[in-house]
C-alpha cells in the first residue's frame, strides 16, 4: 500500500512544480515527474510479489507470470511523453527566443 | 473486408504521404488532402446509412475476440460524431488553400491536419480505453503543434499555456486508467461495464469518475477549467480555430465523458442525481460565465473562443438533464455548434485575411464589401443563437423540452433567457465590423473560401429544414446508443464476429 501511496506523492510532487513553478524548464521537469509517477504505477498494477517474468521458456505454469498488459502499455506511454516533453521543450526554446526569458510573469503578451 | 479501420487508417495514411508529396509536386498536395477529406465524408455517410440497420458493428484488430484484444466498436453514436467530423474536416480543408497560402512549410500544416483528423476520428470509434488514450492523445499532441503554427510570440505562449494544461488533463486521464485497470483487470470498454456492475459504487469507483470528469472537464473546457481556450483557439489558423472549437472539444471532452458515463459506468439520472447534477452544474456555470466574460472582449476570435466555452455549457446541460429529449438535444447541439462555430470562425479568417487584424474597434464597413462573409456570418450566429428554421433552433429546443419533461422549468427559462447573451455578443461583431459604415480596404473572399462558407451555411439550412429526418436517422439513434447503458457490452460481444 505504501508503495502505491508513494507513487501518488510523486505525483502530487510534479503537480506542484507544475502549478508553482514560474521557469518554464521546471515545468517541463514536473510534467517529467508525473509521467514517472504514473508510469510507475501501471508497472505496480502488474506486479506480483514472487511470479516469474512473463516469458515463455518451457511449456509451464502461465499462472505463476506477473501480468505483462501493464507492461506493454508503459511502453506505449513512455512513448507519447517523450514526444509530448520534446515537443515542450521546443516550444519553450522558441518562447525564449522571442522573449529573451524562461520567466512565465513576463511572458504575457495575452490577457482579458 | 469492413470499413471501420478506414476511418482513421486513411487519414493516417494521408499524413505520412504528404511529406512525400512535398517533396515531388507542392501543389498536388491540397487536392490530395480535400480528396482525402471528401472520401471520409463520403464513408461517414455510409457508415450513417449502415448504422440504420445495424445497431453495432465490431472490428477486432488482429482477430483477437473481444475481452482479449483491441476493438472498433461502431455504432450510432460513432456514426453521428464520425459524420459531423468530416464535414468540419471537409470545410476546412478547402478554405485551407487560400488562408494558408502566405505561411510556410504548408505540407508540415496538412499533416498534422491529417494527424489531428485520424485522433478525433479514433477516439470516437474505438473500444478500448487505453486505445481511446492514444488517439486522444495524438489528435491532442497535433492540435498543441497547431496553435503555434504561426511561431509569433503570442502563438507559442498561446500553445504553451495550451500544452501545460491539456497534458494535467491527458496524464490524469492515464492515472485513471492505472486505477480502472488495478480494479477491472480490463481495459475493454465493455467487458470493463460488466466487471464495474460487480464491483459496485464504492469510494474508489467515485474517486475515478471524479478524475476522469476533472479531464476530461479540462478537454471540453468547462468553466473553472477554461483558460486555456481563449489564448489557444485565437492563436490557431482560422481553419485549424473551426476545428478545434467546432468539434475537437466535443470529442476529446464531451464524447468521451458521455461515453463512459453512460455506457461504461452506466449511472443514469434516477439512479445518481447528484452526478447529473454536477453536470448541470457545471453546464450552467460554463454559459453565464464565459457568456458574460465574451461580452467584453475586443477580439474577434477571443470573442468567439468564449462563445465556445459557453455554447458547449449547453451539451453539458442536456446530457446532465438526463432523459432522451435533453441527451437528443445534447447531441443535437454537438452538430448544431459543430456547424455554427465552425462557419463564424471561417469568417474570422476571410476577415484577417482581407485586412489584417482582428481588433473589433479597428474594423468596420466590411458588410457591402464582403457580402459573402457577412450573410456567412449572420446565419451562423442566428443559427447559434436559436432563430427557426436553422439547426440550432431544434437542438436548444430539444433541451428546452428535456428540462420540462424532467420538471427543471427553471433551467428551461435559464437556457431560454441566456440566448440573450449570446445575441448579444454576436450583434457586438455584426455591429463593429459589417454593419458600422468606414472606409475599409478590403476585397472580396476568395472563391474557395467563399466555397466553404456557403457549404456550411447550406448545411445549417438543409438540417435545419430537415431536422425530423436528422432526428430519425441521425440524432435519435445516437441518443439511445447512449440511454441503452451498460446494454452496451451485451451488445459488443453479441456483435462480435459478424462479419460486415
Amino acid at each position: 500500500m505504501i508503495i502505491f501511496l508513494s507513487c501518488i506523492i510523486l505525483f502530487l510532487i510534479g503537480l506542484y512544480a507544475i502549478v508553482t513553478k514560474r521557469n518554464l524548464i521546471k515545468i517541463v521537469i514536473g510534467f517529467a515527474l508525473i509521467e514517472y509517477a504514473v508510469n510507475l504505477l501501471f508497472a505496480l498494477v502488474g506486479f506480483r510479489f514472487g511470479m516469474l517474468a512473463p516469458i515463455i521458456t518451457r511449456v509451464d505454469a502461465p499462472h505463476r507470470f506477473v501480468d505483462p498488459i501493464p507492461q506493454a502499455l508503459v511502453l506505449t506511454a513512455i512513448v507519447i511523453a517523450l514526444g509530448t516533453t520534446a515537443l515542450m521543450l521546443t516550444v519553450a526554446l522558441r518562447i525564449y527566443d522571442r522573449y529573451k526569458t524562461f520567466d512565465i510573469g513576463e511572458i504575457r503578451k495575452l490577457k482579458g | 473486408m469492413t470499413f471501420i479501420p478506414l476511418f482513421f487508417a486513411i487519414p493516417l495514411a494521408a499524413a505520412f504521404i504528404i511529406p512525400i508529396l512535398g517533396k515531388i509536386a507542392k501543389s498536388l498536395i491540397w487536392i490530395f488532402v480535400t480528396l482525402v477529406s471528401f472520401s471520409l465524408f463520403v464513408l461517414a455517410l455510409y457508415g450513417t446509412a449502415v448504422t440504420q440497420q445495424y445497431p453495432m458493428i465490431v472490428y477486432e484488430m488482429g482477430n483477437w475476440p473481444p475481452p482479449l484484444g483491441i476493438v472498433m466498436a461502431f455504432d450510432s453514436l460513432s456514426a453521428f460524431m464520425v459524420l459531423v467530423i468530416s464535414v468540419v474536416v471537409f470545410a476546412g480543408s478547402i478554405f485551407s488553400l487560400r488562408y494558408m497560402s502566405h505561411y510556410t512549410g504548408q505540407w508540415k500544416f496538412y499533416t498534422l491536419y491529417m494527424l489531428i483528423t485520424a485522433g478525433m476520428m479514433g477516439v470516437s470509434i474505438t473500444g478500448d480505453l487505453f486505445n481511446m488514450f492514444v488517439f486522444l492523445e495524438i489528435a491532442a499532441i497535433s492540435s498543441y503543434a497547431l496553435v503555434a503554427f504561426g511561431v509569433d510570440a503570442e502563438e507559442l505562449e498561446a500553445s504553451f499555456k495550451y500544452m501545460v494544461m491539456g497534458e494535467v488533463g491527458g496524464l490524469t486521464f492515464l492515472l485513471s486508467i492505472a486505477l480502472l485497470y488495478a480494479k477491472t483487470s480490463t481495459l475493454n470498454l465493455a467487458d470493463m461495464a460488466n466487471t464495474l456492475q460487480m464491483v459496485g459504487h464504492t469510494p474508489f469507483f467515485w474517486l475515478v469518475v471524479g478524475m476522469l470528469l476533472f479531464a476530461f472537464s479540462i478537454k471540453a473546457a468547462f468553466v473553472p477549467f477554461h483558460s486555456w481556450l481563449p489564448d489557444a483557439h485565437p492563436a490557431a489558423p482560422a481553419p485549424i480555430s473551426s476545428l478545434l472549437s467546432g468539434i475537437f472539444i466535443k470529442v476529446l471532452g464531451i464524447y468521451t465523458t458521455a461515453r463512459l458515463v453512460f455506457n461504461v459506468f452506466g449511472l443514469s439520472r434516477a439512479n445518481d442525481p447528484v452526478f447529473f447534477n454536477v453536470l448541470i452544474g457545471l453546464g450552467v456555470l460554463s454559459i453565464v460565465f464565459a457568456g458574460v466574460t465574451a461580452l467584453s472582449q475586443r477580439d474577434y476570435k477571443r470573442l468567439l473562443g468564449y462563445s465556445s466555452v459557453s455554447q458547449v455549457g449547453y451539451i453539458m446541460l442536456g446530457f446532465g438533464i438526463g432523459n432522451y429529449y435533453g441527451v437528443a438535444g445534447a447531441i443535437f447541439y454537438i452538430l448544431a455548434h459543430a456547424l455554427g462555430k465552425g462557419l463564424l470562425f471561417l469568417t474570422s479568417g476571410s476577415v484577417v485575411n482581407a485586412t489584417g487584424t482582428r481588433d473589433l474597434t479597428k474594423l468596420a464597413g466590411l458588410g457591402e464589401k464582403m457580402s459573402t462573409t457577412a450573410w456567412s456570418f449572420r446565419f451562423g450566429g442566428m443559427s447559434l443563437i436559436g432563430l427557426p428554421p436553422l439547426v440550432g433552433f431544434f437542438a436548444k429546443y430539444l433541451i428546452v423540452l428535456g428540462a420540462l419533461k424532467s420538471g427543471f422549468w427553471w433551467l428551461a427559462i435559464l437556457a431560454i433567457a441566456l440566448s440573450v447573451l449570446t445575441l448579444a455578443y454576436l450583434l457586438k461583431i455584426e455591429n463593429n465590423v459589417f454593419m458600422k459604415k468606414g472606409r475599409a480596404q478590403a476585397s472580396k473572399a476568395p472563391f474557395t473560401m467563399r466555397i466553404a462558407m456557403v457549404f456550411l451555411v447550406v448545411l445549417i439550412i438543409l438540417f435545419g429544414i430537415g431536422f425530423q429526418q436528422v432526428i430519425d436517422f441521425l440524432v435519435g439513434p445516437a441518443a439511445n446508443a447512449l440511454l441503452r447503458g451498460i446494454e452496451y457490452a451485451n451488445l459488443v460481444f453479441g456483435s462480435a464476429g459478424t462479419n460486415f
